[in-house]
C-alpha cells in the first residue's frame, strides 16, 4: 500500500487497481472548519487535473482536482451528514472517493510523501 | 428585556380590537376552495397592541447598521446612503407608477431612466446602458450573453475566459454558467495581474477577461493598458467588473482603460441601499459596436418623446421582467446630481485619502499584503497574530466590542489571514481614529492575553455564534413546541 500527494494538496493511497483519495491535514488546516462536501456520483469519470468535488468550509469555497483518471467505484457517504470528518481525519476517515485507475502511467507524476512536505515548506516559505 | 420570539409571548384571549366582528358568513367557503387547503386555525400569537410595538421596537434596536456604526467592509462598497435619496424616491409620482401606465403618463420616469444613462455615460466613456439587471452578478451574466453572442454573430466562437486568482467570486460562477472555461491568471508577488502569464493564455480561443481595477487588494491594475493590449489583439473583449469603481469615479473611466463591458453595482457605488437582498441594480453598460445586443427594452426618446425601445437588432432578450428596479434609479440620480462631476470626484479621493491613512497608522502593528499604495481598501494579513494565537476571526469578533462592524475576512482568497478594511468616502478623522485606535488595542491584547478572544464579543445582546453549527446542520424553520 502506498500514498502519494499532489501539489494541488490531494492524497491517494494506492491498492493495486484501486485509489483511494481525500485532500491532505495541511489543506483541511488552511480551509478551517468544513461544513459542506459535494462528491460525484459513483460510475462517473474523473480526469486528471479537473475538478471532481467541492469543499465549502466557513473560509472558503474550495475545488477538488482529480489525482489520477479513473470511474469512481464508490464515495464517502458519511460526509454528507458529516463534513466534519473531513477536518478531524482527512487521510483516513474523511476520504472522500475510491477510483479505478485507468493509467497507471499517471502514477509517476504524482508526490511522495517527502517531496510533498517539502513542496507545502516552499509554499510557506 | 424579552427576547423570546412573538409566538411564545402569545397570551391566549389577548387581542388587538381594532377589527369589529365580520358581518359576512363564511360557511359556503368550502363550496369554492377544496377541504385540504382550509385550516380549521391559523397559528397567529394574540398579543395586545402595545406588546406588539415594544416586541418591534426592541427587535429593532439590536440592529447594527451604518446609520448606527462603522461599518468597513471591503471589496463591496457599503456606503452610507444620504437620506435626500430616500426623500425622492418616496415622492408618489415616483412610487405610486405602475408598469402598465401608459407610456406618456410616465414621460417624467422615463426621462429620469433615460438621462441616468447618459449620466453614466459621461461618467465611464461607455455608449449606452440597460438597467434591467437587478445586481452587479446578473449584470455580469448579461453582459458575457453579449460578448458570447457578438462572438457568435461573427462566427468567432470562442471557449475561454481569463479570470485573475484575485477576483471577486461573481466573475468566475458567471462566465461559467455561460458555459465558458475558465482559465485563472496569477497574481504577480505585488499583487497586480502577471502580465507575462496573461500574454501566454490569451489566444484566438479567448472571449473576454474579467476585471476588477482596483483589484481586490485595493491595487490599481498600473498596466491595464498592456492588458488591454493584449485581449483587443486578439479580438477577445475587457469586461469591468465595477463593484470597485468608487475610487475611480470623475479621475479615469473605464473606456480610456480599454474596458468594453462594464457594470456598475448602483446599490454600492452610487449609494442606493445595500445588502440583504436587495432591491440592486447591476446597471450594465458597453461600448458603441455592442449597443445592439443590450437587453430590451431600453429607454429612446425621439421628438421629445421618451418611449420603450424593444427593436435593438442583436439584442440577447430579456433578463428581468418589466423595467428593473426603478426606485433604485431615482435614488442614485439623485446622489449624481447632487454630487455633480467635481462632487463625484472628491467622493473617489476621499475614499483614497481614508483607506491610506488607516494602512499607514496600522502598518506597523499589522502586516500591509502590499507595499504599493492602496486605492479606496487597505488589505492586511493577520499571519503574525494567528502565529500568536489569534485568529482574524477572533480579531473581527473582539471589534465588535468597539462598536465595529467586522471588516472582510478571509478575501482575497490569496491572502492568508486576510483582513480587509474599506472605509468609505464618508468617515470623518475621529471615526478612522477611533477604528485605528482599537485596531492597534487589539494587538496588544493579543499580546497579554490571547485567550480572552475565545470568546469575543462580550457586549452584543448575542455572544459568539456558532457559525460552524449553523452552517453543517442550519435550523432554519421555527416549530411551535408544547400546545
Amino acid at each position: 500500500m502506498e500514498v502519494k500527494f499532489t501539489k494541488s494538496h490531494e492524497w491517494i493511497r494506492i491498492e493495486e487497481n484501486t485509489a483511494t483519495i481525500g485532500i491532505t491535514d495541511y489543506a483541511q488546516k488552511e480551509l478551517g472548519d468544513i461544513v459542506f462536501v459535494e462528491l460525484p456520483e459513483a460510475g462517473d469519470n474523473l480526469i486528471q487535473g479537473q475538478q471532481f468535488a467541492t469543499i465549502e468550509s466557513t473560509k472558503a469555497a474550495a475545488e477538488v482536482y482529480a489525482p489520477l483518471s479513473g470511474e469512481v467505484l464508490e464515495l464517502n457517504a458519511a460526509l454528507s451528514d458529516n463534513p466534519q470528518l473531513v477536518n478531524e481525519s482527512p487521510q483516513s476517515q474523511g476520504w472522500m472517493v475510491k477510483v479505478r485507475i485507468r493509467d497507471v502511467s499517471q502514477l509517476q507524476s504524482l508526490l511522495d510523501e517527502d517531496a510533498y512536505k517539502d513542496f507545502i515548506g516552499k509554499e510557506n516559505k | 428585556m424579552n427576547r423570546e420570539i412573538i409566538f411564545n409571548k402569545s397570551v391566549p384571549g389577548r387581542k388587538s380590537s381594532f377589527l369589529n366582528e365580520c358581518g359576512v358568513s363564511f360557511e359556503d367557503i368550502k363550496q369554492f376552495i377544496p377541504a385540504r387547503f382550509l385550516r380549521e386555525r391559523l397559528e397567529f400569537p394574540s398579543l395586545g397592541e402595545l406588546d406588539v410595538v415594544r416586541h418591534y421596537i426592541n427587535l429593532s434596536k439590536l440592529n447594527f447598521s451604518v446609520d448606527a456604526n462603522f461599518y468597513p467592509l471591503g471589496s463591496c462598497t457599503m456606503k452610507y446612503n444620504p437620506k435626500l435619496n430616500e426623500d425622492l424616491a418616496g415622492i408618489k409620482e415616483f412610487g405610486s407608477i405602475h408598469p402598465y401606465q401608459d407610456q406618456d403618463l410616465v414621460q417624467g420616469a422615463l426621462k429620469l431612466v433615460y438621462d441616468l444613462g447618459k449620466v453614466l455615460c459621461a461618467v465611464t466613456g461607455m455608449s449606452r446602458f440597460s438597467f434591467q439587471a437587478a445586481a452587479g452578478a446578473q449584470a455580469e451574466l448579461a453582459g458575457l450573453l453579449i460578448i458570447r453572442a457578438y462572438h457568435n454573430l461573427n462566427k468567432n466562437s470562442r471557449s475561454k475566459v481569463i479570470i485573475p486568482d484575485s477576483a471577486h467570486g461573481t466573475n468566475p460562477a458567471t462566465a461559467s454558467m455561460c458555459g465558458y472555461d475558465v482559465v485563472v491568471v496569477k497574481s504577480t508577488p505585488e499583487g497586480l495581474v502577471d502580465v507575462d502569464e496573461l500574454s501566454k493564455v490569451v489566444d484566438d480561443d479567448t472571449a473576454a477577461i474579467m476585471l476588477t481595477n482596483p483589484n481586490t487588494l485595493g491595487l490599481f491594475e498600473e498596466r491595464i493598458l498592456d492588458i488591454s493590449d493584449i485581449l483587443h489583439k486578439k479580438k477577445a473583449f475587457l469586461y469591468y467588473d465595477g463593484a470597485n469603481f468608487n475610487p475611480l469615479m470623475g479621475v479615469v473611466d473605464p473606456f480610456s482603460m480599454g474596458f468594453d463591458v462594464i457594470h456598475l453595482n448602483l446599490h454600492k457605488t452610487f449609494s442606493t441601499p445595500h445588502g440583504s437582498g436587495g432591491p440592486g441594480v447591476g446597471a450594465l453598460g458597453v461600448i458603441d459596436k455592442l449597443k445592439e445586443f443590450l437587453p430590451v427594452p431600453v429607454v429612446d426618446k425621439k421628438n421629445d418623446v421618451y418611449f420603450f425601445n424593444y427593436e435593438l437588432r442583436n439584442t440577447i432578450g430579456r433578463v428581468k421582467a418589466f423595467y428593473g428596479n426603478f426606485l433604485v434609479l431615482v435614488k442614485a440620480y439623485a446622489y449624481i446630481l447632487r454630487l455633480g462631476r467635481q462632487g463625484l470626484k472628491r467622493v473617489a479621493e476621499n475614499s483614497v485619502l481614508n483607506a491610506r491613512y488607516i494602512k499607514e497608522k496600522l502598518k506597523n502593528h499589522y502586516k500591509a499584503v502590499s507595499l504599493k499604495a492602496c486605492m479606496h481598501e487597505v488589505v492586511f494579513s493577520c499571519e503574525h497574530q494567528r502565529d500568536n494565537g489569534v485568529s482574524v476571526l477572533e480579531i473581527a469578533k473582539r471589534l465588535i466590542d468597539f462598536g465595529i462592524h467586522p471588516p472582510t475576512i478571509y478575501f482575497p482568497l490569496i491572502v492568508k489571514e486576510a483582513l480587509m478594511v474599506e472605509p468609505t468616502e464618508t468617515e470623518s478623522k475621529e471615526t478612522l481614529d477611533h477604528f485605528i485606535s482599537a485596531m492597534k488595542e487589539i494587538n496588544s491584547e493579543i499580546q497579554f492575553s490571547p485567550q480572552k478572544f475565545k470568546y469575543a464579543p462580550f457586549t452584543t445582546p448575542v455572544r459568539r455564534v456558532d457559525e460552524t453549527a449553523a452552517a453543517r446542520s442550519p435550523d432554519l424553520r421555527w416549530k411551535k413546541t408544547g400546545g
